[in-house]
């Protein structure tokens, strides 16, 4: 664990004696619960990863599952968060896919409540947060990008194809605009997932580096002041970023359920 | 291609990467500032239009995102 | 504790010997199998929990509030249909309520009118009679009065004829007086 928070000024790896050493990406390191960083990680380990992911289930049935059990029709605190989380899902997935995309809804509430869970349980110091590795992104943006293809090439055939071709477009212009619509298609996993694990990167690191300016005494209460006020946003942008990812899965979706322009 | 003026080379694109995040502030400003000079003027269809909001906020974040990603491959990566 | 250098050959090329990020720890690939693996093991976990137990059971929580409102609202319903039937009744008894006061106000009104009536009028009969029975007094009275005049008249005419060294006629006197008396 001392790696994670070791920002302070200390003798580095380089045995430098003086000044400010960095270490942001020090807490998105990837080692085993039972061990210490740097240790063999293979893929079956248990490691932070796991132990973080693990955290975030135990959230969402504490959220979802033990808070409702009671079922009570007057909702105690904790059953109204659940219900607002149900409702607000599902009330967007109803408005942008239409009434037939809601028999895909336990997959985006999946999506969301472990993007949501993920990011916030994060934001706990000395925390890991799974969600800002590319690789753990990566795999739900391009699950999503291949789930919402191949749905779409079996729903609709070759139709599916009419997305990219713009109809109502002059004809002479149509081929242009499909080959920017293939490629912006074609961006589209990139940047959901690089979207999503750069925003929760970007703020966990500046929080790091802002963070060992605090060990110099002048600016420390600035640099503290920062911290606070980024670890604001951060919990503003933890959410926007679960939102933002969770609506572009629905309006990917929706592409798929029509894709006629 | 090793040495000091590589490494210079990768810190003064890292900075220079910077640029797009002014790019992509300036982007999520229009989009926020339009709607809601929009919003004021139609305040009863502001509601429905919160997610297109974000969407629009997201696609050019995004941007910046990427300038971002620039600057970090730069840095570690290359 | 990472302060001591550790094997550097399985650290791989991810962590420098103290334990520190090299680079991004994000682009490691050696820890990309192990992130993928529980990652998807924990979305699977997620999806039945969510799948078979928290949706449906939201879901019936949901249903069941929306059903315990219709079935309110119907009730409210009810009620305000029954609370507009007792309210109409309540006017209506009101109303009736209020048409009987009028009628009694008038039954009273015209007995009251009836009575004052009848008593003005037992009072004018009464007056009446006491006026008929004065007025049958004095003309007794007078009755009396002539004759008396009469009487006074006759004797003293027999008495002026007497003085006067006549003999008077019963009968002429009466005649004269009775013709005197009369003009």
């Amino acid at each position: 664990m001392a790696s994670e928070t070791e920002v302070a000024v200390t003798a580095g790896a380089d045995g430098a004696q003086s000044g400010l050493v960095f270490h942001p990406m020090d807490q998105f390191i990837v080692k085993p619960i039972f061990g210490q960083a740097g240790d063999p990680v293979f893929w079956y380990t248990p490691t932070n990863v796991t132990l973080w992911l693990g955290l975030s289930v135990l959230a969402i049935f504490a959220l979802l599952v033990m808070t409702t059990s009671r079922r009570a029709v007057i909702p105690s605190r904790g059953q109204s968060v659940a219900e607002l989380s149900y409702g607000f899902i599902y009330k967007m997935v109803e408005d942008i896919t239409g009434k037939d995309g809601l028999k895909y809804f336990p997959y985006i509430m999946t999506l969301f409540m472990f993007i949501v869970c993920a990011n916030f349980l994060g934001l706990l110091p000395t925390a890991f947060t799974p969600t800002s590795h590319i690789a753990v992104t990566a795999v739900l943006g391009f699950g999503v990008f291949f789930a919402v293809t191949i749905l779409g090439f079996v729903l609709n055939g070759f139709k599916f194809l009419g997305l990219f071709w713009v109809s109502s477009a002059p004809l002479a212009l149509r081929p242009i605009l499909a080959i920017i619509e293939l490629i912006s298609y074609f961006v589209r996993p990139v940047s959901h997932s690089i979207r999503l694990a750069g925003n929760m990167m970007a703020g966990h690191a500046v929080i790091k580096v802002f963070a060992a300016f605090a060990a110099v005494a002048a600016v420390a209460p600035v640099s503290i002041a920062a911290i606070a006020a980024i670890y604001g946003l951060e919990v503003l942008v933890s959410f926007i970023q679960a939102y933002v990812f969770t609506i572009l899965t629905c309006v990917y979706l929706k592409d798929a359920l029509h894709p006629s322009h | 291609m090793e040495g000091e003026l590589a490494q210079m080379g990768q810190f003064i694109g890292a900075g220079l990467t910077a640029f797009g995040m002014g790019g992509a502030a300036i982007g999520v400003g229009n989009v926020a500032g339009n709607f809601l000079a929009g919003a004021l003027r139609n305040p009863s269809a502001a509601a429905g239009q919160t997610a297109t909001l974000f969407i629009g906020i997201a696609f050019a974040e995004a941007l910046g995102i990427f300038s971002f990603l620039v600057a970090l491959l730069l840095m570690f990566a290359v | 504790m990472a302060t001591e250098p550790i094997d550097l050959e399985a650290a791989g090329l991810c962590t420098d010997a103290y334990g520190s990020a090299i680079g991004m720890p994000q682009l490691c690939d050696a820890w990309f199998g192990n992130q993928i693996f529980w990652l998807l093991v924990t979305l699977v976990v997620i999806y039945f929990i969510l799948s078979r137990v928290a949706l449906p059971r939201i879901a019936a929580i949901l249903a069941e509030r929306q059903g315990t409102i219709t079935n309110d609202i119907a009730a409210a319903e009810d009620l305000k249909a029954k609370a507009k039937d007792a309210e109409a009744a309540y006017e209506k008894a009101l109303a009736d309520a209020r048409a009987e006061a009028g009628r009694i106000i008038d039954a009273a009104k015209a007995d009251m009118k009836a009575d004052l009536e009848a008593g003005v009028a037992k009072a004018d009969a009464e007056i009446a009679k006491r006026a008929a029975e004065g007025e049958k007094a004095i003309a007794e009275i007078r009755e009396g009065a002539l004759v008396a005049v009469k009487e006074v008249a006759k004797d003293t005419a027999k008495e002026i004829i007497a003085a006067m060294g006549g003999k008077a006629d019963a009968r002429t006197v009466t005649a004269a007086v009775n013709a005197r008396m009369k003009g």
